[in-house]
């Protein structure tokens, strides 16, 4: 990792709420219409990390999910895939296998998703088993009621350890942002785990409300865009929870667009935790070539 | 009657807390109805009013930012010193022509009039301040600020209560201030100079300049520093006169000329008011 | 457009020095990928008539002399309409009509009754908001995120909230019983036409009294269809009284001898004049000039929204707002990071065509302030300051300015002491509070001003130093028709909204 100082994370960046909240509304008030529309809705459809996180997740249910990721509408075959599956770590494997041949990532919650009440080793291991299990991609939680005490080393010395348990693998770092609740928490948890090595921040589980929002994620990019002028390396963002509208998906490209900039409207940078949206993305998709209007009828559902 | 050779006062300025006379060493007479010579009263010129401005706005920042409590309390002790200075002016008015008991009364209802605006200066923010319920999610009020420093002209009937009249309002709430006395009975003011030295008015807060009004007024009217205007003199063209010198810098002008300064009227927290600016902050309400 | 740039992680990682901060060499690329198609307004329900004459007593009439002027699109620099020029004799005409509907009628109805004309007309001006937005952006520039969501919902929201005092008067002036004073004279400016006009005539009608107003000649078409709502809501005959024209009309109004009170909005060069002509008169008047907002930032400030609060401190209404805060003053220690923010917020933003609603910088109002402008950008390049100018595309027609910021400015520079009513910001620094406070006091003007802290005592201590009816903390050019609003010193004299907006149209018995 790149030598940079460490920031003292007993200092708080001060964030004014109504400030941010003002900031996205008139961000919200971007008009996307025509080329735009249609553009940014595929480049969303490209950014999702599809994912099921439930007990009851069955082998057939996670194959079923990866047919939808290779091919999100089969009538249009020339779509953009989804970015990666994301799932439990005891389906890997099966995703694995039900997306090989194809470019798209396999994503797996570990450590004690998505409470992280766990000890440490038990999070190294359950790491371990998801990268063995051949996931590209990590999302792990953070302990938020360290954080919440105020012990913010050992939430960075454990997000430095699950980053090194993931070798090659990409880390994202759930900050579950609505436990931490003020934005101030929020940016500082970003701070901390993006100098602890994480290549995503990703705001919450989907198992907590307030899952993602948009005040909270333009926080994060702040962070992002601050992180990268001081260290010069890029981290990655993912919104995950509640995002289930096309028009939300494209907010959310507004705020990358107009915070960080085109080098990060890719997937290797930004990613929606997302079910529901993809179809909602197809059938706007649907909607701008034919000119009618759609039925979730005529959409799977996965 | 003593044979002892009674010791006359020279009246001089008051400005800056000090007792300056003129800068150019005029004096002009005051003489009683029967043109009796009863004093010589500084003839001060521009530069005395460019002086006293300089004084006045230096004085503004400290008297602005004493608290409410601590201004109602020197105007009340200003009353207290009137109180018990009460025989000087009745004396020195009855020299210039007063009746006794007139002089009585207005010595009387100005030390009440003090007591009056005294109670105001805690009490103006919380009548005519706001909390303004924004449709936005900011907390928001506004609260009466002193407009800054206030050119007095005062008229030539009732000289203490008059004076009293105009300049307690003016300061209660914070604003320093210079005046121009009566040019015919300035001796009141001056005396009234002595008392506010007496009774902890910081220094240069009220400043009192005697003369030929009419040499003075266009100085302290167009002064670029000079905020506001709170003019007693009832004459058309001076009064027109005021007003255009005051467009050059946008000063705030009040004419207020009475014919009866014991009136009940002229205690009225209008007047504070009307030297007065509302400032409206606006702050986010959020975690 | 992108410039070289460090894309992967890797070329910042491999064993080059550590980076200082802020690392300019990084740039951010907000114009290479994926740009917002044209999002036009459409325009095509909005009616705008081929010509206009005044409002005179419910009555749309031709002006006496039968001259007429033009108003143009400033975007587009073609021509919108005509409207009449307003002379004494319209003047006189329409002051008479309000003096008679006085008497007559206005002063004779309840408060109560006041009240619910000013309601239906601020039902009617949500009912027409659309047309009203647009027309507002057509005629005077201003972009339609504007015009929507902040002109005009405020004007309603001004007429709302002045409905509800006509009939609770008494509350508002302890001691004392208020009443009208007659016929108000009033002039506004050509920057926000509609809410302007709103906060003019609003409090005037809750506290009885007649109104004529005169609206910018470049703007004047919201103005003459606020007079046909007038009509629609049934609003007495010669209550309102438009008359259009430019100075000289306004001129004759404020020396019209029937006219008991003016409010007028606009330069403080024209508020001394009519300070001055109104010398030795007994009319009453309240003046809302210009100003040279300070906006004070200080190192714990909430950074990134303070960016935000920058941008919409100048570059609101292409600056310009009376209340703009043109004068940044940043603590030393911050400045070099927080300008940096800036300028990356700068490049965001959209410059061009006002219907667009995408459009967060519309048409400079006017050829004449176009002009005015650009001499200030020149002057300030003459004075030494280094200009910086976001990279954005103008269109080819109408008056556009590109945001800018000067830095290396000091207190004497021109571009620091005069207000320039445009998208132009000056920056300077300061080490300490009492410099802060010293820097934003040193100017005749005190409109509002801005200060950004996390400390709320400091917030207390300088928002009383400096000397500005509006303290905007943590936020700056939010308004609110309860919430007052008016100068210090060369700023005007008197204030508009809230309670204390009623003062300056009633006298006290």
């Amino acid at each position: 990792m790149n030598k940079v100082s460490l920031p003292d994370f007993n200092q708080t960046i001060p964030i004014d709420q109504i400030g941010v909240e003002e900031r996205v509304a008139r961000l919200n008030s971007r008009s996307i219409k025509k080329e735009s529309k249609v553009q940014g809705l595929k480049l969303a459809l490209s950014m999702i990390d599809l994912t099921t996180l439930e007990g009851k997740d069955s082998e057939g249910k996670v194959i079923q999910l990866c047919s939808k990721a290779k091919k999100p509408y089969a009538p249009m075959p020339d779509l953009p895939t989804v970015a990666a599956v994301c799932v439990y770590p005891n389906m890997v494997s099966t995703a694995k296998k039900a997306l090989n041949g194809s470019n798209i990532n396999v994503a797996s919650v570990a450590t004690a998703f998505p409470s992280g009440m766990a000890k440490l080793q038990v999070k190294l291991d359950d790491t371990k088993f998801a990268v063995e299990q051949g996931a590209d991609e990590v999302d792990m939680v953070i302990s938020r009621g360290e954080f919440l005490k105020g012990n913010f080393s050992f939430v960075f010395d454990e997000i430095a350890a699950v980053k090194e348990a993931c070798g090659d693998a990409h880390l994202k770092v759930i900050l579950e942002t609505g436990e931490l609740e003020t934005y101030e928490n929020v940016r500082k948890a970003s701070d901390i785990a993006m100098h602890a090595g994480a290549d995503f921040i990703k705001t919450s589980t989907g198992k907590v409300s307030p899952a993602a929002t948009q005040p909270v994620t333009l926080v994060m990019l702040e962070a992002i865009r601050d992180f990268y002028r001081e260290t010069g390396k890029m981290i990655g963002m993912k919104p995950a929870g509640g995002i289930r509208k096309a028009k939300q998906a494209l907010q959310y490209l507004v705020l990358v667009k107009e915070t960080l900039g085109a080098d990060w409207l890719t997937p290797d940078y930004f990613r929606f935790g997302a079910s529901s949206l993809a179809n909602d993305l197809l059938m706007q998709i649907v909607k701008q070539e034919t000119g009618v209007y759609q039925s979730s009828n005529y959409f799977s559902n996965d | 009657m003593s044979d002892r050779l009674e010791v006359l006062k020279t009246y001089k300025t008051y400005v800056g807390g000090k007792f300056p006379r003129s800068e150019s060493n005029r004096i002009y007479r005051i003489e009683n109805p029967g043109g009796k010579h009863i004093a010589n009263a500084c003839r001060c010129t521009r530069k005395d009013v460019r002086d006293a401005v300089v004084v006045a706005r230096s004085a503004f920042d400290g008297w602005s930012g004493r608290s409410a409590y601590n201004r109602g309390q020197i105007l009340y002790r200003i009353a207290e010193m009137l109180e018990g200075r009460k025989d000087q002016f009745v004396n020195e008015l009855e020299l210039l022509g007063a009746k006794k008991k007139n002089a009585q009364k207005e010595i009387e209802i100005s030390i009440d009039r003090l007591i009056y605006y005294a109670g105001w200066t805690d009490k103006i923010s919380q009548v005519f301040g706001t909390v303004n319920p924004v449709a936005s999610s900011h907390f928001n009020f506004s609260m009466p600020e002193p407009t800054g420093v206030v050119g007095i002209i005062g008229p030539d009937e009732s000289p203490l209560l008059s004076i009293v009249s105009l300049v307690a309002p003016v300061i209660a709430c914070g604003n320093s201030c210079i005046i121009l006395a009566s040019t015919e009975n300035p001796l009141s003011a001056v005396s009234f100079g002595e008392v506010l030295h007496a009774s902890d008015v910081p220094a240069g807060v009220v400043n009192i300049l005697t003369g030929n009004r009419d040499e003075m007024v266009n100085h302290l009217t167009t002064h670029m520093d000079v905020n506001a205007i709170f003019n007693a003199i009832n004459d058309s063209e001076t009064k027109k006169q005021l007003d255009e010198n005051a467009s050059i810098s946008v000063k705030r002008v009040k004419h207020y000329s009475q014919s009866d300064w014991s009136e009940e009227k002229h205690e009225n927290p209008y007047l504070i008011l009307d030297f007065m600016e509302t400032k409206t902050t606006w702050h986010p309400v959020g975690a | 457009m992108s410039e070289t740039k460090e894309k992967t992680s890797a070329d910042a990682t491999n064993g080059s020095p550590k980076p200082t901060s802020p690392n300019a060499d990084l740039k951010l690329d907000f114009a290479s990928f994926w740009e917002y198609s044209s999002a036009p307004e459409s325009s095509d329900f909005v009616e705008i008539n081929e010509k206009y004459n005044h409002f005179i007593n419910g009555e749309f009439v031709e002006p006496e002399k039968g001259r007429y002027m033009k108003s143009i699109n400033p975007a587009s620099e073609e021509i919108l309409t005509e409207f009449a020029e307003g002379t004494s004799e319209d003047v006189d005409k329409a002051v008479q009509a309000a003096r008679k509907a006085y008497n007559k009628t206005w002063s004779k109805l309840s408060g109560r009754e006041r009240g619910k004309y000013l309601y239906r007309i601020a039902r009617m001006i949500q009912e027409r908001s659309r047309e009203l937005a647009i027309t507002e952006t057509m005629d005077g520039g201003k972009p339609i995120r504007e015009s929507r969501d902040v002109d005009v919902p405020l004007a309603a929201a001004h007429f709302f909230y002045y409905a509800g005092w006509a009939d609770k008067l008494e509350y508002a002036f302890p001691g004392r019983k208020p009443e009208p004073l007659g016929v108000c004279g009033q002039i506004i400016p050509w920057n926000f036409p509609l809410l302007m006009l709103a906060w003019k005539i609003a409090p005037a009608l809750a506290t009885g009294n007649t109104v004529v107003l005169k609206p910018a000649e470049t703007t004047p078409i919201t103005a003459l269809k606020f007079a046909e709502i007038c009509s629609d809501a049934g609003l007495p005959d010669g209550v309102v009284n438009i008359v259009t024209g430019a100075g000289q009309t306004g001129s004759a109004i404020v020396n019209h001898q029937g006219v008991d009170k003016i409010a007028f909005t606009g330069s403080t060069e024209v508020g001394k004049i009519i300070q001055k002509s109104l010398a030795g008169t007994y009319k009453k008047y309240t003046l809302e000039l210009g100003g040279k907002g300070p906006n004070i930032v200080f190192e714990d400030a909430p950074i990134d929204q303070t960016v935000e609060g920058i941008i919409n401190a100048i570059f609101f209404n292409q600056g310009h707002v009376c209340c703009a805060g043109s004068r940044l003053l940043i603590q030393e220690g911050i400045s070099e990071r927080l300008i940096q923010k800036l300028k990356d917020r700068m490049e965001t933003l959209i410059v061009g065509d006002p219907l667009d609603k995408n459009t967060d910088i519309g048409a400079i109002n006017s050829k004449a302030q176009f002009e005015k402008i650009n001499e200030y950008l020149e002057i300030g390049v003459n004075e030494g300051a280094e200009i910086y100018q976001s990279k954005c595309d103008l269109p080819e027609n109408g008056y556009f300015c590109r945001p800018t910021i000067f830095t290396g400015v000091g207190q004497s520079n021109r571009i620091v002491r005069e207000e320039i009513f445009g998208p132009v910001l000056t920056i300077q620094t300061f080490r300490t509070p009492d410099e802060a406070i010293e820097k934003a006091n040193n100017t005749p003007y005190g409109l509002a001003s801005g200060i950004w802290t996390d400390k709320g005592s400091k917030i207390f201590k300088v928002g009383q130093k400096v000397r500005s009816g509006v303290m905007w903390s943590n936020t700056y050019n939010k308004f609110d028709p309860t919430s007052p609003f008016g100068g210090y010193k060369e700023s005007g004299i008197g204030r508009e909204g809230g309670l204390h907006g009623l003062y300056p149209y009633v006298k006290l018995n």
